[in-house]
């Protein structure tokens, strides 16, 4: 077993390296799917992240709809009363009104404004996230916000700094000065950076048609609901939906799948990374296979001396091994190299657990691709491949 | 003074038979064909096209299967040997030389020679030196380091005839070792190799064409149809009846 190993490897390695022009182009084109499909991984993450980053980090488990909004939280429209309702179900520790708005913030250095998602939170309750700097929100009005990290980054604003929103009111543009107290780690909401106002204070100020203008009633879109055990999700949710009237309800996993876009897009680019890796299977599968065909005398003469086909097999493997890896590597520091000069506002996100992911696939696709050559190797009959048999 | 059933060869062939069935019928490329070969012996497998000589050789290499008989290889019978077996025999017991394509192209000259005492696992420093010097003998000192593509086809046929030496196997096979040289050249690789075959005591069995190579053996087996027709047992008959016969 030992002289196995050590001849293969031997072998496999003397045979890589006097050829080595010939396999670092096949490692070129395996490091080039791999820049891709970790790429495509990183826009995964990148765009997934940024529609759900809010939602996936809430300290809550449930979010309560509007009945028929299909779990769209723009489409759903819910009042106090329905608060009230929820709260007096069994194993809800906390509610809050959750409102979700566009507006645009005027940068002082900057002519172009910046997009962000005005939310609109309850101080103090399920939905306000926890800053990193400063301090949380205090009152319903107080006319002061927490941006996240991104805004904070995008707009140059800083603690205490006075933040302007432009917003648009039935037919006027309206602008409105807050004051930031506290900055929070990423909370991107639909691709957007983030700015958290006291519900009340986000009802007053959030863009409105004409008609909103004159009501007075402030609506919110969805009820955040935190659990007193985390566990009972089913039948809380059960609770909800059997004693609030005209609502429906759904995990935060729900909730994220359901965010416009969300899972058709994770499903392309995830359809997009397996055609990747496909093509990958496919290249080295077929340059191995080629090669095959090209060594049959030369495996043929190390059979016909002695080589067993263990010998033959691991030699084959060990070779794809070591063009895969050496590939791969390559494709991951370029991969590295190349983040290093994106700018932040470019969606791609290198998460340590799906980078991992699509990286044992990639070390998965050599071998899996070599498989059938290696097949082919093991099947030469050192007599025919010598001639010797007409 | 002996009986010769007691004596032991190096190897020995008892009524072998290689069929082929083909549209036209049963072929019969070896036909009962039972010899004996021992230690130190350097035999010519000799006949016209198609009387079975290459069929013969890939028997008694371990390549193929007999349809019957035996052939018996330092008293082992191959024929009943299955893959794994064979395998074995042709790593440790056997060394081989073929036409074309011999050596492992990525490979050099002392690496190829090397690669049959890896195979076995012992390949030592002894080893390394009795490769170099087994190279240096067949006139290859300054070819060492070169790789099969860069050496001319004699030189790459002294390199397989070392490799198929340099194991101490029991026996030796060449298939037309001087096919592609030149006579002069031919005479030479032929030369050393009977040389070397006869001082370190091996069987040696070579095919050829070349009847004029047949000087440098010991003995000549023709072969026609399959069939072993005739043996040249000794120097004299070989130079007389068989080399000057047909010049
Ligand atoms: N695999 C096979 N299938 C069918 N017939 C075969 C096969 N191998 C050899 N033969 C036949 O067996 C006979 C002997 O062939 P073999 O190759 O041993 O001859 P040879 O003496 O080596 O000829 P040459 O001098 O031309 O190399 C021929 O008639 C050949 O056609
Ligand atoms: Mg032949």
């Amino acid at each position: 077993m030992r002289t196995i190993f050590s001849v293969s490897n031997y072998l496999a390695i003397k045979e890589v390296w006097r050829n080595r022009g010939r396999f670092l182009l096949v490692s070129m084109v395996i490091a080039l799917i791999t820049l891709l499909v970790l790429f495509i991984a990183a826009l995964g993450e990148g765009l997934g992240n940024g529609n759900r980053e809010y939602i996936s980090k809430l300290n809550g488990e449930l979010i309560v709809y509007q009945a028929k909004s299909d779990f769209l939280i723009a489409a759903s429209r819910l009042d106090n009363n329905r608060l009230a309702a929820v709260r007096r179900v069994d194993g809800v520790a906390d509610a809050g009104l959750f409102g979700t708005a566009s507006a645009n913030l005027i940068l002082p250095t900057d002519s172009e404004t910046l997009k962000v998602a005005l939310l609109g939170i309850e101080p103090g309750h399920v939905g306000e996230p926890k800053v990193v700097q400063g301090q949380q929100l205090s009152t319903d009005l107080a006319e002061e916000v927490i941006i996240d990290r991104n805004t904070a980054i995008r707009s140059n604003l800083a603690l205490g700094d006075e933040l302007v929103i432009r917003v648009t009111q039935g037919i006027k543009d309206e602008f409105f000065k807050l004051r930031i107290i506290g900055i929070t780690d990423g909370q991107q909401y639909s691709l957007q950076p983030s700015v958290f106002v006291p519900f009340y204070t986000w009802d007053r100020i959030r863009p409105k048609s004409e008609a909103e203008v004159n009501s007075s009633n402030p609506v919110a879109n969805v009820i955040l609901v935190k659990l007193s055990d985390p566990a009972q999700v089913e039948s809380v949710k059960l609770g909800i939906t059997n004693q609030v009237n005209n609502v429906e309800v759904a995990s935060l996993k729900q909730a994220i799948q359901a965010l416009p876009g969300y899972s058709a897009q994770q499903s392309t680019l995830n359809t997009q990374g397996g055609f990747t890796l496909f093509i990958g299977i496919l290249v080295i599968g077929g340059f191995f296979q080629i090669q095959i065909l090209q060594k049959v005398a030369q495996i043929g003469v190390l059979k016909a001396i002695g080589a067993g086909n263990p010998t033959v097999a691991v030699a084959s493997i060990f070779q794809i091994i070591v063009v895969t890896v050496i590939g791969v590597a390559i494709g991951g520091l370029l991969t590295f190299l190349f983040s290093l000069t994106f700018p932040p506002t470019v969606p791609i996100v290198f998460n340590g657990t799906t980078s991992a992911i699509a990286l044992i696939a990639l070390l998965l696709i050599g071998p899996l691709g070599g498989l059938i050559s290696i097949r082919y190797a093991v099947r030469i009959e050192p007599l025919k491949a010598l001639g010797l048999s007409s | 003074m002996n009986n010769s059933e007691q004596k032991t060869y190096a190897l020995e062939t008892k009524t072998v038979i290689k069929t082929y069935q083909s549209d036209s019928g049963t072929i019969h490329a070896v036909d009962d064909v039972s010899i004996q070969i021992s230690s130190g012996e350097f035999v010519a497998l000799v006949g016209p096209s198609g009387s079975g000589k290459t069929t013969m050789l890939s028997m008694l290499a371990a390549l193929l299967q007999p349809t019957s008989g035996k052939i018996l290889l330092d008293g082992q019978d191959l024929a009943t040997m299955d893959d794994r077996q064979r395998v074995t025999m042709r790593r440790e017991k056997i060394g081989f030389t073929f036409q074309a394509n011999n050596l492992v192209p990525y490979l050099s000259a002392v690496e190829n020679v090397e690669l049959m005492l890896r195979l076995n696992d012992k390949l030592d420093k002894t080893g390394k030196l009795r490769a170099r010097e087994l190279l240096a003998r067949l006139g290859l000192a300054e070819r060492m380091n070169n790789l099969p593509g860069q050496m001319s086809g004699g030189q790459q046929q002294r390199v397989a005839i070392a490799r198929a030496l340099i194991h101490n196997p029991s026996l030796v096979l060449a298939d037309e070792p001087t096919a592609s040289l030149d006579t002069e050249r031919a005479y030479q690789v032929v030369q050393t190799f009977a040389g070397l075959i006869h001082e370190q005591n091996r069987a040696g069995i070579m095919v050829t064409h070349d009847l004029r190579m047949c000087e440098f053996v010991d003995r000549v087996l023709l072969m026609q149809d399959g069939k072993l027709v005739r043996t040249y047992d000794n120097h004299d008959e070989i130079m007389n009846e068989l080399i000057s016969a047909r010049h």
